[in-house]
Formats: structure tokens, sequence, C-alpha cells
């Protein structure tokens, strides 16, 4: 008996966070809108519990379980643990926000658990059929999410476009499957990997269902051409939400293209990388020159993360264990910096006030200059200026590029991310250049701006040492290939 | 103690800054205003030891340390000094202290953080100096623009912003190109992030050729070589005082400095290939650029182009690959980061009290103030390179270098004697001397002791370094023949 469950040991986090979503669920009917905050500080619960279990269990080594459908290895454990973070940080920024609006409701909870749960299950799926499991449960939650403020009508169009967007990006990723199962007769990666090892003769269907593949992925991601949806979604959706879906979804989506990709369609590295140059070219371009012309800082943001994606596509592309380390350090970071970035509109923000137009950080030097700073870190790190982590994330998927020989594209990176500095530069020039706009109090709770200090000096302590995050990402991905 | 003497110079402004900003909103400003001088008194105590300790016999760096930072990327904290970086870290540890006397009252606003920005600029910048490893480099490098963004943008003039802007964007144009060929460097050095290792690494015309462009672009503009000076005259007349001191004393000479670590010696082949490019930008940058601060109306204006022209002055003897040329550049640097920041502190003299930069509003000056007439003629005198003053010795040296290459080149650039002495001592007519024309110039007074103990410290360094300039070449002399050395020896595989 004993022994029948440990072999489910490796899935016990993801057993934990349903159960638990189970148990949230008919507490928050039954507390039957009283007693709000059960269901907060339970989610938060259900984040340590699931942290504990994953690091009891961390492994050193791949073991795949549930008959092939599911690894745990290390890629898996960092970035769960990392998930966990996320998702922690999203519901303390979010708390305040959601309570004047009238969205603190056990509802939201329930579904940023499940898009954990979907998330996991991605970061973890060995097989097309649970990396597809875990990205539905992720979509969907989404889009619930976003529509969730129900009496607006722009939250409701984003939801809208979200999903119909989304499911096409689903049915193409489906699709690219299936060419590839053809080609394969499998759908476990690690099979898929064996099958592609000497090469195939029907070259032709399996090229056909990579692009397929790979516009699922860029759909996923928000790379160019396929970003459509991410502009009108982060500005549409309730800051809270672009907070989590401009965060946690970041990493799993990294696992997820790891995974086919590195993992599935290694040997396929020579056909898929031209189309990643492109899309990663056409993120930087696209992203950086658009977001210049924004005034609204949550649609900025979502230009910039544009852009962000195809700079991590870059370590990606290049296909070594180097590229996939650095990515991954890139994707972190990056969600380090987007929880800061989105966190601060939530803390500024107040009951009938969204703070989320440029302006609306005019001065921000003299109402509080220690927020002030913190977004000046935030600002440099995604401008990739050092001493911050934003650089080192920069440098770690250029090496990669250099490494490979595309010193070019190295070259027109930098470019990008020139245009790039221009409008976070523009932040903190209208924080510390400009006079106030607005003159109320910052009314951000005593444990957001905590959790917002964090933040942002952990952005300035990886810039000064990033050699520990650095290790956790190359072991990770060393341990894991 | 003297193990970690670079970290200490270091890090010591660096947490002075942070002690600084702690001392939080304007109600503590005279407490900040004393811990900021506590804290660059202490820092250029501690660079001290730099010069005492120093051994001018030997090209090998001094006062290394290095020990592991990312070996994920075989990245050190490796620091050390040579003849050459040596004296540029103490000219930035003494100017940090002028700095922050300068801004003493001048600066009433947010007077915390502007000391905090320049003192942590200041430790970021000897941290350039002193800095062994590519990334570090990079890190000090690309770090100190954030503080010089925020002291232009923050307390600047009313067209600050744009300033502010074009600075930060020129500059990081270059670094990143730069940042693309140390990571190039990197893979051709077999995993080296090593400045020294890449001093000796083979590489190939063409790579030498797009790096040497790349990294010209990079320290060109920090210079700033003609055509990409165009951010410094809007950035030294949009910044406070202390600003301007800072980007013409200290900023520039990073520029410069990158020149002798970086280019010469690891890309020997292209140096010497596009030699004449570097050469004519110079040459251009020394006549030009002359004629063009001869009609200036704004005396920072004059003064910024006049800095352009004098570093003209120093990238015309690096490239001229002879000691003396590269040791004169060297003394025009030092020499410059004197008399500029002087001729700034007066201009910030006279700012204060009438709040105008125009010439035209002045005039008769020495009526009211003799004494303060007195130093800036002395200044005006250095920068116009008179002999006797340390402008003379820097310009006479690469003049006499480039006599040795081609007599065409030292001819062009022996125009700048005439048109520094032009444009510097036309502009000082028209400020000090003739009558009395504006009325508020009647309610000026004459500079109060610390002014006087600003200027009288620099007057005394100008005229030292004028009269008896061996000490300086001394320190220098060994490393830069070490430099040539490099720089003779042909990288092509």
């Amino acid at each position: 008996m004993r022994h029948a469950l440990m072999q489910f040991a490796p899935v016990f986090p993801e057993m934990f966070v349903l159960a638990m979503v189970s148990l949230i669920l008919v507490v928050d009917a039954a507390a039957n809108g009283g007693k709000r905050y059960l269901a907060y500080l339970l989610s938060l619960v259900t984040l340590a519990g699931a942290a504990f279990l994953t690091l009891r269990d961390f492994s050193t080594l791949p073991v795949l379980t549930l008959g092939g459908l599911f690894i745990d290895d290390p890629l898996s454990d960092v970035l769960k643990l990392f998930l966990y973070l996320t998702v922690a940080v999203v519901l303390v920024y979010s708390r305040d926000y959601l309570r004047q609006r009238g969205l603190y409701k056990g509802e939201f909870f329930v579904l940023a658990l499940f898009a954990l749960l979907g998330m996991m299950v991605m970061v973890s799926a060995s097989h097309f059929l649970t990396l597809y499991l875990g990205l539905e449960l992720l979509s969907l939650s989404l889009y619930a999410m976003v529509a969730l403020q129900r009496d607006s009508s722009v939250a409701t169009e984003a939801a809208m476009k979200y999903f119909v967007l989304g499911a096409l990006a689903s049915g193409m990723l489906l699709y690219g499957m299936s060419m590839v199962y053809g080609v394969t007769g499998s759908l476990g990666l690690g099979d898929i990997a064996i099958a592609l090892q000497d090469g195939t003769d029907l070259h032709i269907p399996l090229v056909f269902g990579i692009v397929f593949i790979v516009a699922g992925l860029a759909f996923k991601l928000g790379a160019v051409p396929f970003h459509m949806w991410i502009p009108d979604v982060y500005h549409g959706a309730p800051t809270a939400m672009t907070l989590f879906i401009g965060s946690a979804p970041k990493i799993a989506a990294f696992a997820f293209v790891i995974r086919i990709l590195g993992q599935g369609l290694e040997s396929q590295v020579s056909d898929w990388r031209g189309m990643l140059v492109i899309l990663a070219v056409l993120s930087m371009a696209l992203g950086n020159i658009a977001a210049i012309a924004q005034s609204n800082l949550k649609r900025m943001f979502a230009y910039s993360t544009i852009s962000h994606m195809g700079f991590m596509l870059l370590g990606i592309l290049a296909g070594s264990q180097n590229g996939y380390g650095g990515a991954m350090f890139y994707v972190l970071a990056y969600a380090l910096m987007s929880l800061g970035g989105f966190g601060m509109i939530l803390l500024l923000s107040r009951a009938g006030f969204e703070a989320d137009r440029l302006e609306d950080f005019k001065g921000l030097n003299r109402r509080s200059p220690w927020l002030a700073f913190m977004m000046l870190l935030l600002m440099f790190s995604m401008a990739g200026v050092p001493p911050t982590v934003g650089f080192y994330a920069k440098l770690s998927v250029l090496q990669a590029v250099v490494e490979i020989g595309y010193v070019w594209l190295a070259v027109a990176a930098v470019l990008f991310s020139l245009i790039g500095a221009f409008y976070y530069l523009r932040i903190v020039k209208l924080m510390y250049f400009d006079a106030p706009h607005d003159t109320a109090p910052i009314a951000a709770s005593p444990d957001a701006r905590v959790v917002m200090s964090v933040n942002g000096l952990a952005i300035l302590a990886l810039g000064i040492m990033p050699q520990p995050l650095m290790a956790v990402c190359i072991h990770a991905i060393r341990a894991s290939f | 103690m003297l193990n970690n003497l670079l970290s200490l110079v270091i890090w010591v402004p660096i947490l002075a800054g942070v002690i600084v900003l702690a001392t939080g909103s304007d109600r503590n400003a005279a407490l900040a205003r004393w811990v900021a001088l506590a804290g660059a008194l202490l820092g250029l105590i501690v660079a001290l030891p730099l010069v005492t300790g120093f051994d001018t016999t030997t090209s090998a760096m001094q006062f290394v340390e290095k020990s592991a930072w990312i070996p994920a990327f075989n990245i050190h904290y490796h620091l050390g000094v040579d003849g050459i970086s040596m004296p540029l870290i103490l000219l930035n540890s003494f100017v940090t202290v002028l700095v922050v006397i300068a801004g003493w009252q001048v600066i009433q606003d947010k007077v915390a953080q502007y000391m905090a920005a320049f003192l942590i600029m200041s430790g970021l910048i000897n941290g350039v100096f002193a800095a062994l490893d590519g990334i570090l480099f990079y890190v000090f490098f690309e770090g100190m623009l954030i503080p010089l963004y925020l002291i232009v943008g923050v307390w600047g003039g009313p067209n600050r912003v744009y300033a502010a802007f074009k600075f930060f964007l020129y500059t990081l144009l270059g670094s990143l190109l730069m940042l693309v060929s140390m990571i190039y460097l990197y893979f051709q050095s077999g995993g080296s992030f090593d400045i020294q290792t890449w001093h000796t690494t083979a590489l190939g015309m063409t790579a030498q050729t797009l790096m040497f462009f790349a990294f010209l672009l990079a320290f060109g503009v920090k210079v700033p070589m003609w055509p990409v000076h165009t951010w410094l005259p809007d950035a030294h007349v949009e910044a406070p005082t202390g600003g301007s001191v800072v980007l013409a004393a200290i900023t520039l000479k990073v520029g410069a400095y990158g020149f002798l670590r970086f280019i010469l010696p690891i890309l020997p082949d292209a140096s010497h290939e596009f030699a004449w490019f570097v050469i004519m930008l110079s040459l251009i940058a020394v006549a030009y650029i002359g004629l063009v601060a001869l009609v200036q109306a704004d005396m920072k204006k004059l003064i910024a182009y006049s800095s352009i022209a004098h570093m003209g002055f120093v990238t015309l003897g690096f490239f001229m690959f002879n000691p003396l040329g590269l040791e004169g550049g060297l003394v025009q640097m030092i020499s410059h980061g004197f008399v500029s920041a002087a001729l700034f502190l007066c201009i910030g003299v006279m700012y204060d009290r009438l709040h105008s930069r125009q010439i035209k509003d002045y005039g008769g000056l020495v009526n009211k103030m003799p004494v303060f007439a007195a130093f800036f003629m002395l200044f005006a005198m250095a920068n116009a390179g008179l002999p006797a003053t340390s402008g003379f010795v820097g310009e006479f040296m690469v003049i006499m270098a480039s006599t040795q290459v081609n007599f065409w080149f030292a001819f062009v650039a022996a125009t700048t004697l005439i048109f520094g002495a032009a444009y510097t001592l036309w502009m000082y007519k028209r400020v000090v001397f003739g009558s009395v024309t504006n009325p508020h110039v009647e309610e000026m007074a004459d500079v109060k002791a610390r002014e006087i103990l600003l200027l009288g410290v620099l007057a005394i360094l100008v005229l030292a370094m004028g009269l008896y300039p061996k000490p300086f070449t001394d320190v220098m002399h060994v490393s830069v023949v070490d430099l040539l050395s490099h720089v003779a020896r042909s990288k092509l595989p």
C-alpha cells in the first residue's frame, strides 16, 4: 500500500493543490460572502504547502511517472517553486485592489489556483497530452479571470478576444502535434526524441507539424506576428488579472517551449531555429517600437512583454544548454520585473482610480521616494542597465547567441533594446523630473509595501550577486537534459 | 587593509552615498551635507595610499584583488591599477570632494539625493578605472549613467529632460555595441572576460575592424569625439554646477581611458589601420570645435566646446603611437580635469549670484569681484595653454609628438593655441573687463571663504602641474611604454 502510494510522490504537490482548491471552493461557499480572508489565507497556505512538498521531494534526477505522462526533474521543481512564489506575490499585491472593486471573491482564488495547477502540469509534462491538458486548464482559468469583472465591457471584450485567439492557438498546436504524431507514431516527448534521433524520411510533414507547433507556442508567448491579443488583454483586464497573466504564465510558457522544442524536437533544431529567429527579431522590433507610442502603462508593459519574450527566444533558439539556461534566467528575472511593474500600478491605485496612465506616475519621487526608487530599479532592470538583474538576463542570452555564431542577431537585439531604453527612461523621467499631478496619499497596505520592497531590492541584489540564481538555472537545465 | 585598498576606494563612497540617502528628507539637509563631505573626504583619504604605495618601476597591475564573482560565466571581481589608471582614480576622488563643497549652498532641493548621487557615481567611476574584468568594467561603466541621468534631469536647467535623454541614449548606444564585442572576445579568448588576457588574444583583421568601430563608438561618445559630441553641450548647459564639473573632469576621461585599456592593446592592427580616421576626427575636433566655441553666447556651452577641443588633443596624442604622445594625452586628461573643473566652478560662482550664464549679461566684473577675477584669469590662461600652467604641458607634448609623425598634424593641432586663446580670453574680456552695464552686476559680492578654498586648491594644482610635471609623467611612464609594446605587436593569426 505504502509502495503504491509512493509512486505518486512526484505528483503530491499537484494533488495537494487540487485538494486545497476543492476545499477553498467549499469553504468560500459556506462562508457565503462573510469571511473573505479565509479564501485568501487558505490560498497562501496552499502555496506554502505545495512549496514544502516540492522541496521535500526535490529531485536530482529526472523521474518519469504516471506511465510516462509526467516528469519530475530539477527543471520542473525549480520552476514550480518560482511559480508558487510568483502567485503568492500576485495575491498579496492584488488583495486591496480586488476588495475595492468588488472582485475579492472566492472565485478569484479558485481560478488562480486552478491556473497554477495547470501551470504545474505544463511544467512537469512529458507527453503531448499532459502538455495540452495543463495548457487548457491554465487558459480556461485565465479567460474566466479576465471576465470576472462582469459589468465592465472592456474586460468582457478582452476576455472574448483572449478566448477566441487562445482557442485558435490551441487548435494550431493540436494540429501540429498530430502531424508530429503521424511522423513519429508517438506522443511522449522522450519517445519522439528517440524516434527523430536518426532522422526521418518524412521530413516535410515533420517540418509542417513543427511550423504549426511553433505558431501555437508563439501565440501563447505573445511573439510577433501572433501577439495581437496581448495589448488588448493586458489593457482591458483588471490590473490584478493583468499582473497574474503577465507573470507566472510566462514561466510556464517557457517550460512549455523548452519541453517541446528542447526535449521532444531537439534533433530538429536546424528546422525550428530559423523560425524562432524571425519571431525573436520581429518581437523585439515591434514590441519596443510600439511601446513608445503608448500612454497607458498597462499597454506599454504589454508591448514590453512582447519584446522581452523576443529576447527570451534568443536563448532558446541557440539550442544549447547555455542558451536554455540563459532563457530560464531571463524568464525568471522577467517574472520578477513584471511582478514589480504591475504590482506598482496596484499599489498606487485606490478605489475609483486605476493609476495605469503614464501621467499618474508623475512626481512619484516627491510623493514616496522609496516606491519611486523601487520603480527606478524595475525600469532600469527592464532596460537591461547594470547593476540590475535585467542586465545579466540580457547578457546570458546574448552570450548564447554569439556562441552559435549569430553575432548579427546579438547586434540587432542590443539595438532594439536601445529603443526600449527610451520608454523605460521616460517612466523614470516622469517620477523624478516632473512635479506630481496627483497629490492624494498612497494608500498601499503595509504588507504590499514590504513585498514591493523585497521585490525591488531582489532586482538590485540579484544584479550585484547574480551567481546563485544563475547557478540554479544552469544546474536545473544540465540535470534535466 | 592594504589588500583591499581598491575595494575600499570603490565602496566607501558608495556606502557613504547610501548613508546620505538614509538621512531622508530636506529637514535633515545640514546633516546630509556633512555626512556627504565626510564620505567624500574619507573616499579621498583611502585613495591616498595608492600614491604612497605605488611602485613606479613596474608596468604590472598593482593592488590587485581577484575573486570569483559569477563563476557560471567565468566573471571575476578583478581589480588593479597601473600608472594609467591610478592618477585618474585620484583625480576622481579629489573632484568628488570639490563637488560636494560646490553644491553646499546652491542645492536646497532634495539635498540628500543630490549628494548621494554624486558619491555613488564617484565610487562607480573608481570602479571603471580599477576593473580588470570586462563585465565588471561594463557594470561600472553603465551603472554610472544612472546617477548622472538623475543629476542632469532632476537638478538641471529648463531643457534638462532633453539633455538627460540625449546623454543617456547616446552613451547607451555605444556601450551596447561594446557589450557584444566583449562577448565575442570572451569566445575568442577561450572563455575569459579578463582584460589582460584579451591583450594577448589573437584576432583576425575583420573581427578587429568591426570591434574597433564598436569600441570607438562606445568610447568616442563618452570622450566625446566629433561628430558624436552633440550631447555634451546640452548636458553641460542643463546640468547643475557639480554635474558639469564631474562631466568635464571625470566622465570624459572614462572614454579616453577606454582607448588605452581596450582599443589600443586589444585591437593593435585595427588601431594602426584606422589611426588616420581617429586622427582626422581629433583634428576636426581641435580646429572646428575651437571655432564653434568662439561664437558661443553661453559660457557653459563655450567651456563645453572647449572641452571637446581639448579632448581631441588627448585622442590625437594616443594615436601617435609614441611615448611622448601618449603621455601628453594623459597629462592633458589630468590637466583638463583640473582646469575644466575650475572653469565650471567659476561659472557656478557667477551663476549663483546673477542666475545667468549669458556672456552679454556680464561685464566689468573685476570692479566688484577682484579676487574672483584673479582666479578666473589664471584658469582662463590655463585653458588657453599658457606656459607655466598645466594646460601647456600636455598640449606641448602632443604637438611635439605629432611633429615626429607628420608636420601637418602638428600644424593643425597647434591652431588650438590660437583658437583656445581667442575664445577663452575673449570671453574673459567681455565678462570681467569693461564697465559695468548690467545693474545687477553692481550687487555682486566677491567670493567667500568656501569658494576661495575650492578655487585656491585648484589654482595650486594647475600651477604645480605646469611648473613641475615630472611626478605625473614618472607615474605613467613605465605603463605607457608597456602599453606601446602591446600596440606594436601584431595580433593577426
